[in-house]
């Protein structure tokens, strides 16, 4: 006899189990050392909590209720769980605060057959420390952990989720034409928005700037190409300090889905794999929503694609 | 990925303009056009497949960039792959067509509440009548299209027209034009980083 599982969901035999799980204890053991204490949340959380720190509660879809009638939600990731405990259980707490997780997140996709929907994440979230000094803690330590389970080529693209759109406003472009062309950039649909770029009468140089910020990627020489860069700038400066600099790929189109990025967002990449292994970014106003206004930042990668690439680097070897 | 490109090719209305950009990037096509079975060139790094496979190959990194047509992507919008350029060729209509006969559409529209329409685009097709507040049921096909409404399958069908020739010949007539469709270059998100000189130096000489 068959019995179905839902779909995106599935079972993890002993075999592929002992490899997720060698991963997920090197990642914790890397975490651990660099100071971030680990953490558990409940998979369930009341919706309403989870909606406060983002309006489409970052992808959440699996609902129901509990015997008083509350909506419960399965958590889409582990960053808005995490806002909520520092705000309650750290309300007085002296920042910095670090912590990590190896966790199951859901998120119902609108793919069909096969895309996964429940995940593994193995990240960090580093709260109290602001700007570039933050984030290149976060991505330093994200590469660190991925060497530690087994990855050789990694690399962190590094973009300003906020670039894009401050260009925008400071063209002269009316708020309400910034939505499209933003999900265009973030689909990477570069024709489209090389055809809304020119429907926007800007002057010349300003369309070529618009035309061209998304296939700007590369090193810190990138960073020479367009204004209002200056806190990637620093954050080169602190990845380079850090020896790491090597490894961040700069990529001024770089915008992520969820809503409550703030600045910088990055997205790891391993060229054994063809999709993103995970991402993250800097998040100053979630915290503040749930009472404790702090600036934050964390990354967190899927660690059955961390299987993936660290599978193909074996073969590698 | 090794640092040479992989390009997926799609066979089909786009394989001769494809390949005649691939002559212009300096790569020496003239084994994948005299050999119309084998489908993996792998000294020249280029796969070839259905036009609407492209972009799953490209999604997955089994290719780092590919051809196909904006129609394809259209209908598979989910897929996450960077559109780079808009390569001007293979031009062709998405049109909604119906037996030139009246206006069926509108007749059915009227009297049933609804229109039924035969597809190989039920995605882009049933977010066309929806947007312009009608009711469709998608009838989606994989062969002929034109074939559904003669034999009184549907009342129309949606589907992609270059010469309007196959239309004419089985007596359909185009009522609305959807949109325009033409070959796009597409890239795998983690190549258009990993690889991003090599992929720059494909845009840059399509450019021109």
């Amino acid at each position: 006899m068959t019995h179905p599982i839902p779909p995106g969901t599935r079972d993890v035999l002993p075999e592929e189990m002992r490899e997720l799980r060698a991963i997920g204890d090197r990642m914790r053991a890397a975490y651990e050392d660099a100071g971030y204490g680990e953490i558990h949340t409940p998979a369930l959380e009341y919706e309403e909590v989870l909606l406060r720190g983002d309006e489409r509660a970052a992808g959440a879809r699996y609902r129901s209720f509990d015997d008083q009638g509350a909506v419960l939600a399965l958590r889409s990731d582990m960053t808005i769980p995490i806002a909520r405990v520092v705000a309650t259980r750290y309300a007085e707490a002296e920042p910095p605060l670090r912590f990590s997780y190896v966790a199951r997140a859901w998120r119902a996709t609108d793919r069909g057959v096969g895309e996964p929907r429940e995940f593994l994440q193995a990240g960090m979230e580093l709260i109290g420390v602001p700007g570039a000094e933050g984030e290149a803690e976060v991505i330093a330590l994200t590469i660190e952990a991925l060497t530690a389970a087994g990855l050789r080529r990694h690399r962190v693209g590094v973009g300003d989720g906020a670039l894009y759109r401050g260009l925008l406003s400071s063209f002269g472009v009316p708020g309400e034409a910034h939505l499209p062309m933003l999900e265009a950039l973030s689909r990477r649909d570069l024709v489209g928005l090389e055809h809304q770029v020119d429907a926007l009468g800007v002057s010349s140089s300003d369309r070529d700037l618009l035309v061209r910020l998304p296939g700007l990627r590369g090193g810190p020489e990138v960073l020479d190409e367009a204004p209002g860069v200056g806190g990637l700038r620093s954050l080169y400066e602190q990845l380079e300090a850090r020896g790491v600099a090597d490894r961040v790929i700069f990529d001024l189109g770089l915008v992520r889905e969820l809503g409550y990025y703030t600045g910088a967002v990055f997205e790891v990449y391993d060229p054994a794999v063809g999709f993103t292994l995970g991402g993250g970014g800097r998040y100053d106003n979630l915290i503040g929503k749930f009472g404790r206004d702090l600036p934050a930042c964390g990354l967190a990668v899927d660690v059955a694609r961390v299987h993936l690439a660290q599978a193909a680097e074996e073969a590698l070897s | 990925m090794s640092d040479r490109l992989t390009i997926a090719v799609p066979r089909g209305a786009l394989f001769g303009g494809t390949l005649d950009l691939l002559d212009g990037l300096g790569i020496d096509t003239a084994e994948v056009r005299s050999n119309d079975r084998k489908l993996l060139f792998a000294d020249i790094g280029v796969v070839t497949m259905r036009p609407s496979d492209v972009p799953t190959y490209v999604e997955h990194g089994s290719a780092d960039i590919g051809i196909t047509g904006k129609d394809v992507l259209l209908e598979q919008s989910e897929r996450k792959v960077y559109e780079l350029l808009d390569l001007g060729f293979g031009e062709c209509e998405m049109v909604v067509a119906a037996p030139d006969t009246g206006d069926p559409i509108g007749d059915a529209l009227r009297r049933l509440g609804r229109v039924r329409i035969a597809t190989k685009y039920p995605r882009v097709a049933a977010a066309h009548f929806a947007e312009s507040g009608r009711q469709a049921e998608i009838v989606e096909v994989k062969g002929s299209v034109e074939l559904a409404p003669l034999t009184g399958l549907v009342d129309g069908i949606v589907d992609l027209t270059a010469t309007g020739k196959t239309l004419a010949e089985n007596n359909l007539k185009v009522f609305e034009r959807i949109t325009t469709s033409t070959a796009r270059l597409i890239a795998n998100p983690v190549a258009h980083k990993l690889k991003a000189t090599e992929i720059d130096a494909v845009v840059e000489r399509v450019r021109g």
